[in-house]
């Protein structure tokens, strides 16, 4: 019970995708334009990093070393794919802000990743808490990066006005504004965490 | 069970069931949604074309295909009678490629509305398009303008129209798109008044073109167009 918790848990503080392991960086700064899109494609990482695992921990005898890369991008691309053909059809409107972003979940690290390195070598179960652990430090930390770029750049949190955009800075909500609030996010979760 | 070795017959076999079994469940979930896809992208068309128009109601359109990709839909009210146009245009040299609008115009070719149907501008920037020209500030606002009647490109190329803080390409290539719009749209309704013009001549056989508000220019030119 104490090893479920442990596991469920370390994705989200010891070992959080984006502050701790610094894994899948690319759909981190291209998504987080606002609070919503960030927790949105957290969302989506999270259900193929679940899914991805699962199924990858119940194929793992199955699966020559050899041809497991291979194997485990196949299982990958797969729920992506659905993911992809299931928001365009009953969520149009999320789909138009992150559809350009869906598919890049397939080579984001974080999901190869656990695949590899968790869901490989461990049972069904750990497996299925490891993949929601890390989905939901992905997707908390997508979100706080979200909102803050959201705040700083547009003056709003979630899409509600906190402020005149017009004192904004737009710089946050472009690329540079990406990497230094990821900066300065990550540094201060790494002092908080110590 | 222990682990598959690494042999050509296992790895053949395990990647090829596992990419079989892939196939014919993405097979499985694209026919379960692509009625779904299809009825969300035709809704919000259908939205859009009415949205743009001046005045909400229960429109009913007809579609007349114009050149260079664009649509234009005319919109007939409850009574029958022609209430405005909605016109699809779009533009591919936008700062991120292709920008896709409904325009909507009223009977004379005045712009009454607009919406963006895809972009994948900037965002803060050239994605600020979507409110930025029916925001009625400055010289920024096209809702109520005639393109055919005003200098219709952006204040820093000499025209009517201010740009977007920051994104002149967007800026460009939205009123290119507007303009393109408006141009087919012209060239829908001087077809149809040329239509009306000869059902009159066959009922009064008295036809002679100053009847139809239309220079010689502008038939050349609508010539050339098609």
């Amino acid at each position: 019970m104490n090893k479920a918790l442990n596991t469920l848990t370390n994705g989200i503080i010891r070992e959080n995708p984006t502050f701790g392991l610094v894994l899948g960086m690319c759909p981190t700064l291209a998504t987080t334009t606002s609070a919503i899109n960030g927790m949105s494609m957290g969302l989506a990482t999270l259900f193929v990093l679940v899914c991805s695992n699962l199924v990858i921990s119940l194929l793992k005898n199955l699966i020559p070393d050899k041809v497991r890369i291979p194997a485990f991008i196949v299982v990958i691309a797969t729920f992506v794919t659905m993911v992809q053909l299931l928001m365009q059809a009953y969520l149009p409107d999320l789909y138009e802000t992150l559809g350009l972003f869906i598919p890049l979940i397939v080579v984001n690290c974080i999901v190869l990743g656990r695949a590899e390195a968790f869901a490989a070598k461990n049972s069904v179960g750990l497996s299925l808490l490891d993949g929601l652990g890390m989905g939901i430090g992905f997707t908390l930390s997508l979100t706080v990066l979200g909102a803050v770029r959201e705040f700083l750049g547009a003056g709003s949190v979630f899409g509600l006005t906190v402020y005149p955009a017009d004192y904004a800075q737009l710089i946050f909500v472009l690329a540079p504004g990406a990497f230094i609030c990821l900066a300065f996010l990550m540094a201060a979760f790494n002092k908080i965490k110590k | 069970m222990n682990k598959l070795e690494s042999s050509l017959k296992n790895m053949l076999l395990s990647l090829t069931l596992i990419t079989a079994f892939a196939g014919a469940l993405l097979g499985g979930v694209y026919a379960l949604t692509k009625d779904p896809i299809a009825d969300a992208q035709q809704l919000k068309q259908d939205r859009a074309k009415a949205e743009v128009l001046s005045q909400e109601g229960n429109y009913t359109f007809t579609t007349v295909e114009g050149g260079r990709n664009v649509v234009v839909y005319k919109a007939f009210d409850e009574s029958g009678d022609l209430a405005g146009y909605s016109v699809q245009t779009s533009d591919s040299n936008a700062f991120n490629g292709l920008i896709s609008l409904m325009v909507g115009f009223d009977t004379t070719g005045v712009i009454t509305g607009y919406t963006v149907l895809s972009q994948s501008e900037t965002p803060g920037l050239g994605a600020n398009m979507v409110d930025w020209f029916k925001t009625n500030k400055g010289k920024q606002c096209i809702v109520g303008l005639n393109p055919s009647e005003k200098k219709f490109f952006v204040s820093k190329d000499g025209g009517d129209v201010d740009a977007i803080t920051a994104a002149t390409i967007t800026s460009r290539a939205f009123l290119r798109a507007v303009k393109l719009a408006s141009d087919e749209l012209g060239a829908v309704r001087l077809f149809d008044e040329l239509d009306e013009v000869a059902v009159q001549q066959e009922a009064d056989s008295t036809f002679s073109l100053s009847k139809i508000n239309i220079t010689e220019e502008q038939i050349h030119k609508l010539f050339e167009q098609q």
